[in-house]
């Protein structure tokens, strides 16, 4: 019987096998960021311990930074503890970092792409559960937590049992305006947020294979968020091209030997997945969130569902205390839900065709009167890239705010946070309560909607937009 | 680690679904670079709620914590394991977790104890008979009791055998890995050159 994806890539990085324990794993990359790796390097000083690989690990700034002023001080002064305890770490145990104002800078699942450094095959782990996002490129990537980070840091490799196997297969093409981040609403609505658990999740089928590698890292992003060990899609000539050329991808005879690998990361016909969802993209349509958790999404075009809608008493509490929580009647038309603060950007949304797309939407319209528009790079490069097509520009000339780059609103760690009561349309992973600030209501999106929701002050697509010159 | 053999404090029904690590302890919180503290960011949210149920005397000192289905969904930060552990919790009960929170609590010492759906329900409705009454958690019989008697809950729990060995001696992790040492620095001599370095 023939392997699948996912397979492969895991027998490729066995060091150990025993009847009865988990594997032991090789980890070709180490991301860090500064909230979950200080305690892991407190524990190598107290056993006197070194990192093993500093060549495989990569640290940068991401969640704590302001995207405000960021060339100052933090003003904060224990986020400001927590980013140079990193600096503190990285230098003491020789870890290549990127610090705020360093142009490489950003949100570590953005600046590993984008450095060439994920790559497919590879096992990849960060302390950050959005590590999935790298899944895009055929790499087995997963978050994991600080005791794990210390673990990979010591040993280079990570304890693990071996994952299920699952296919999530999407027949059919994405319609015009329906994204990626509409595809894996949909399917996360349809699973639910426990629906994924125990599995790594290869996404498959022609509405996959016709995504940008932008959209693929948008859909094996959110696969934490219906509970997947990991997502993961097959390299092909998407992949391929993507990382050609960038700074630390293979070259010359190296590049044709790393292809030549590549090609091969592909699930045999013969090869039995443990289970398998199918889903149709050519009837998806634009999807948003209504509730507290990313499995509670609807069609923008319904309404605001009801407890009585659902069979299971756990779903009926959920929905009670959703509503409740954000401030929604049952019945309501979606696209009537108004919205104080749209952010666009994350791990999830925050890559240059995200901008991209935004700024299409928004030139030559105007963010609404009591609307506040968030825009956040991904990382310092796709600013400065932004910046060279003139993308701020337009953001700024349609009044939304043009911000340095890191997490920001997606965790509202730092100063960028809901007020409670506060509603805001998002293109990040997590509507959980308070996630973007105590008393906080989230609704997630994509981009298109982000944008057209700025400009309507309501949740909208850009199909209830009026034509510019109309 | 300590090792974890059996355990009995009072219990404590959070009746709430999809409990995510944001809700455990809000991403403000997370700013310490220590392993203690956090306990002041456990349920942030909710402990502002008179009503809510660790507010209530009844529970004060309570160190098993029973939840409703997807606790510990969301983000992989340890920190939720920790500011459980701050608090006082030595073991959560819950029909299912989250596999990153599952993982954390196994490394950070805190015991996960799966059971049936209708075993939380049970506890729960034992709880609210027995009102600050205490629930024995025993890991080398994979079992968990509350009372005796009429109504009393005597039931099994799942921990997969690796992490209930290691909790059962205490282990800690990176040694046992180490003592593999021979097998890793075999590995990383067959690696293909190609693979990236960051340095």
């Amino acid at each position: 019987m023939g392997k699948t994806l996912s397979e492969k890539v895991w027998d490729e990085h066995v060091v150990r096998s025993a009847p009865g324990e988990p594997d032991l794993l090789y980890i070709d990359l180490h991301l860090l960021h500064e909230v979950t790796s200080p305690q892991a390097f407190d524990g190598l000083r107290l056993a006197n311990r070194t990192v093993r690989r500093p060549d495989l690990t990569l640290a940068t700034e991401d969640h704590n930074v302001p995207t405000l002023d960021w060339d100052k001080p933090i003003a904060d002064p224990v986020s400001r503890t927590q980013v140079e305890t990193l600096r503190k770490n990285a230098a003491d145990f020789g870890v290549r970092l990127h610090p705020l104002g360093d142009v490489e800078q950003g949100i570590v699942h953005v600046v590993g792409p984008q450095l060439g450094l994920t790559q497919p095959g590879m096992t990849i782990v960060c302390g950050d559960s959005h590590t999935s996002t790298h899944g895009a490129f055929g790499a087995i990537a997963f978050g994991i937590g600080t005791s794990e980070v210390e673990h990979v840091l010591a040993t280079q490799t990570l304890t693990q049992a071996r994952p299920k196997t699952m296919a999530v297969t999407v027949n059919g093409s994405l319609p015009e305006g329906v994204t990626a981040k509409d595809l894996v609403l949909t399917l996360i609505t349809h699973t639910g947020t426990g629906g994924g658990q125990g599995y790594i999740v290869e996404y498959r089928g022609q509405a996959i294979e016709e995504l940008s590698m932008e959209g693929r890292m948008t859909v094996c992003n959110m696969s934490i968020e219906w509970g997947a060990k990991a997502g993961l899609i097959a390299p092909d000539q998407t992949t391929f091209d993507y990382i050609e050329g960038k700074p630390e991808a293979p070259k010359g005879a190296d590049w044709d030997a790393a292809v030549a690998h590549w090609k091969t990361l592909r699930t045999d016909d013969d090869a039995v997945f443990d289970k398998e969802i199918e889903l149709d993209a050519s009837t998806m349509t634009p999807f948003v969130t209504w509730g507290t958790n990313p499995g509670q999404g609807a069609p923008l075009g319904a309404n605001v569902p009801s407890p009585d809608d659902f069979d299971e008493p756990n779903d009926k509490v959920a929905t009670e205390k959703a509503l409740q929580y954000m401030g929604l009647e049952a019945g309501t038309p979606l696209r009537e839900v108004k919205v104080d603060t749209v952010f666009v950007g994350s791990c999830t949304n925050g890559r240059i065709e995200d901008l991209r797309l935004a700024a299409s939407i928004l030139e030559g319209r105007t963010v609404a009167a009591d609307t506040r528009l968030l825009v956040v790079p991904g990382s310092v490069r796709v600013r400065l890239q932004a910046e060279a097509e003139g993308l701020d520009k337009v953001f700024i000339a349609a009044g939304a705010e043009w911000r340095g780059a890191g997490c920001s609103m997606c965790l509202g760690m730092n100063p960028d946070q809901l007020a409670p009561g506060e509603r805001s349309a998002s293109t990040s992973n997590r509507n959980f309560e308070g996630r973007q600030g105590k008393g906080g209501r989230t609704h997630l999106v994509s981009v298109p909607v982000a944008a057209a929701t700025a400009v309507r002050g309501t949740l909208s697509s850009p199909a209830d937009l009026t034509p510019i010159g109309a | 680690m300590d090792k974890f053999t059996t355990h009995t404090g009072v219990g404590v029904p959070l009746k709430r679904s999809n409990v995510d690590t944001d809700q455990i302890i809000p991403a403000v919180y997370l700013k310490r670079v220590t392993r203690t503290g956090f306990e002041d960011g456990l349920f942030a949210a909710w402990r502002n709620d008179p009503e809510f149920v660790l507010n209530d005397p009844t529970y004060a000192g309570a160190s098993v914590l029973v939840a409703g289905p997807d606790f510990g969904t969301g983000s992989s930060r340890e920190h939720a394991v920790w500011a459980l552990q701050n608090y006082g919790f030595k073991v959560v009960v819950s029909s299912r977790f989250a596999d990153i929170f599952r993982g954390n609590s196994g490394k950070a010492g805190l015991l996960a104890a799966q059971v049936d759906e209708k075993v939380v329900q049970r506890l729960w409705d034992w709880l609210e008979d027995n009102p600050g009454g205490e629930i024995t958690v025993d890991l080398e019989s994979r079992t968990i009791r509350a009372g005796v008697g009429e109504g009393a809950v005597e039931d099994s729990f799942d921990i997969d055998d690796y992490t209930r060995w290691r909790l059962l001696e205490g282990l800690d992790d990176i040694g046992i890995t180490l003592g593999h040492d021979d097998l890793i620095t075999g590995f990383e001599s067959a690696r293909p050159a190609w693979k990236p370095v960051t340095a």
